[in-house]
């Protein structure tokens, strides 16, 4: 122990001298496993039905993965933290009623309907992020609150009625445009520009990176001099602005406000995003695996109903899923200890 | 070496929590370019008395002098602008960050012009180009710096946090029990990299419980007992018995100093 040696310890260093592969940077590692279920449940549809890889099907999907796909954006975002939003179902739905009531029963303008839709959104986001950054509560139950009271406002303000004959800038986003004869909706194209910005910031800027290091190690994080509390509470308010946004999304594609919108989901982001390879303790995953499990989800959904199989056996395989992801997160977590 | 200046020096700290007096009019004196070990029995404000110098704490009366200015920390942050950098025993990294992301973390290197300005890019390769430079001048073996942290052993995390810390530090590096979770050969190590960072000419704080490497390493030695300091003495001058007695009260620090 007394001889002074210069040399470094050698042993344990992984072999691989280049750095991440082409294939795992353009992915990132947790989103290749999930890209690759996604092919399989497509040639399994495709093999079943004739109709499943249809462009006009595929375009569907997307469709149907608009309001899922872009709340669990926002649920990616705090489940990176290591929390987790119960609330963002219940928030979107706060939003649209929000939007729509004020444009059509009070005659607010709908630009600026849009925007007081989307702010109370934010609020709620900035309320989640409050609470569990100042009194340090555990996000799953600070949502559950919040889950419960966005549904009770949403139903009060809206008095259990659906409202419609929404103005034509509400709709927006449902309109569509052809490419190669295959009608895409203006939603879809935002739900992927949100995945886009979200991606950017995520890999791209300091913070998308302290977000990661927050869900790893908190003390680290502090100790490196961030500041974790507005840190936090900037992630659940940029949840909350996705939410909105989804709000809107949600809006324009049913042309209606519907208090009894987006029940399920708040468990079907949380869906997505473990089946996109995210880890429910933080710190590792993508946006790009949240889409591609968004995209699973809406593929099975779809498949089954394609097959004629029985809406209630979707469910069931979704269940099934949620369980098999997160136990290959557990499985492979336990192993790189 | 009594003639020159202190980096860091600190008179009369005293710090009460409820009726536990932790420190007790404590003083403290680093010099420049010394490894200063601070050793102490359980209890005796060995930590009160780092994470006051780290500005994790305020102590309620006393005061801390750095490069001849007194100077009061509000927080971690504040002592780090100030170039006082902390390696903590925890190993502060985030294991599923690569190696340069967790050198920069919280000082990340944004592009210049538009890019890093107004869409706040990161300057990944430069980051990677300054972590690899920064590495090989501490001897640190680790090949590729897209590592996650996690691949690497407890040693090589060590070198990774004090690497960190010597490349931002302007004039203390503080190590809390650097080697208390390392094997022999990792100990080892981290050992050289300390005295690399002496070589740079940066003084090092090294809390430390173990004996062998104390003596082995430092300069100087903090003997911290009751919330005081007990004896200040150079490492050559005194065995291990004198210190443990003197760190246990069998014997009274004046002798030895």
């Amino acid at each position: 122990m007394v001889e002074t040696t210069p040399t470094v310890t050698e042993d344990e260093i992984p072999e691989s001298e280049a750095g991440p592969s082409v294939l795992t940077r353009l992915f990132g590692i947790s989103a290749f496993g999930p890209f690759i279920a996604l092919l399989l449940v497509c040639a399994f549809f495709a093999l079943k039905s004739d109709r499943f890889l249809t462009g006009g099907n595929l375009s569907l999907v997307l469709q149907q993965t608009i309001e899922v796909g872009t709340l669990a954006i926002g649920q990616t975002l705090v489940i990176l933290t290591a929390g987790i939003d119960l609330s963002n179902g219940a928030v979107m739905a706060f939003g649209s009623i929000v939007m729509t009531k004020l444009a059509v029963n009070n005659g607010v303008s709908p630009v600026l309907a849009i925007l007081l839709g989307i702010g109370g959104c934010v609020a709620f986001g900035l309320l989640n992020g409050a609470l569990v950054t100042g009194i340090k509560l555990p996000a799953f139950i600070v949502t559950l609150g919040t889950l419960n009271i966005a549904f009770a406002l949403t139903h009060i303000y809206s008095g259990e009625a659906t409202i419609s004959g929404l103005p034509a800038e509400m709709t927006y986003f449902g309109n569509t445009f052809s490419v190669a004869g295959t009608a895409i909706t203006y939603g879809t194209v935002a739900m992927l520009a949100v995945y886009i910005v979200a991606w950017f910031v995520l890999t791209q800027s300091p913070a998308g990176r302290h977000v990661y290091a927050l869900g790893n190690n908190p003390e680290a994080v502090r100790l490196s001099g961030v500041h974790v509390r507005r840190l936090l509470v900037g992630v659940y308010a940029t949840a909350g602005l996705i939410y909105g946004i989804a709000a809107l999304l949600l809006v324009a594609r049913t042309q209606v406000g519907d208090p009894a919108a987006g029940q399920t989901d708040n468990l079907d982001s949380i869906t997505a995003v473990v089946l996109g390879g995210t880890s429910l303790f933080g710190g590792r995953g993508s946006v790009i695996g949240t889409l591609i499990g968004a995209v699973i989800v809406s593929c099975i959904r779809n498949g089954l109903t394609l097959l004629g199989v029985d809406s209630i056996y979707q469910v069931l395989i979704t269940g099934i899923l949620v369980i098999v992801a997160v136990a290959v997160d557990q499985l492979t977590r336990r192993r790189s200890r | 070496m009594s003639s020159t200046t202190p980096v860091l020096e600190a008179r009369g700290l005293v710090k009460r929590y409820g009726h536990v007096t932790a420190m007790d009019g404590c003083d403290f004196e680093l010099l420049p370019g010394e490894i200063l070990a601070v050793i102490g029995d359980n209890g005796a404000g060995k930590s009160t008395l780092i994470k006051a110098l780290s500005g994790a704490i305020i102590p309620d009366e006393g005061t801390i002098v750095l490069d001849g200015e007194e100077v009061r920390f509000h927080g971690p942050l504040d002592a780090r602008r100030q170039g006082i950098e902390t390696v903590y025993q925890d190993l502060a990294v985030a294991p599923a960050l690569t190696i340069a992301e967790n050198l920069f973390l919280g000082r990340e290197v944004r592009r210049s012009g538009a890019a890093g300005k107004v869409l706040r890019m990161l300057a990944k390769r430069q980051m990677l180009r300054e972590a690899r430079a920064q590495m090989d001048e501490l001897k640190i073996g680790i090949r590729s710096m897209r590592q996650a942290v996690e691949t690497l052993s407890g040693g090589q995390r060590q070198g990774v946090a004090v690497a960190r810390s010597a490349a931002f530090a302007r004039h203390v590096v503080i190590m809390d029990e650097p080697t208390a979770a390392l094997g022999v050969k990792e100990s080892r190590m981290v050992l050289d990299l300390i005295l690399r960072i002496r070589e740079r000419g940066l003084p090092v704080i090294l809390i430390s419980h173990n004996m062998p490497h104390v003596f082995e390493v430092s300069d100087r030695i903090h003997i911290q007992r009751l919330g005081r300091r007990a004896a200040l003495v150079e490492t050559k001058s005194i065995t291990m018995p004198d210190a443990v007695a003197i760190m246990t009260g069998a014997r009274s620090g004046d002798l030895a100093a």
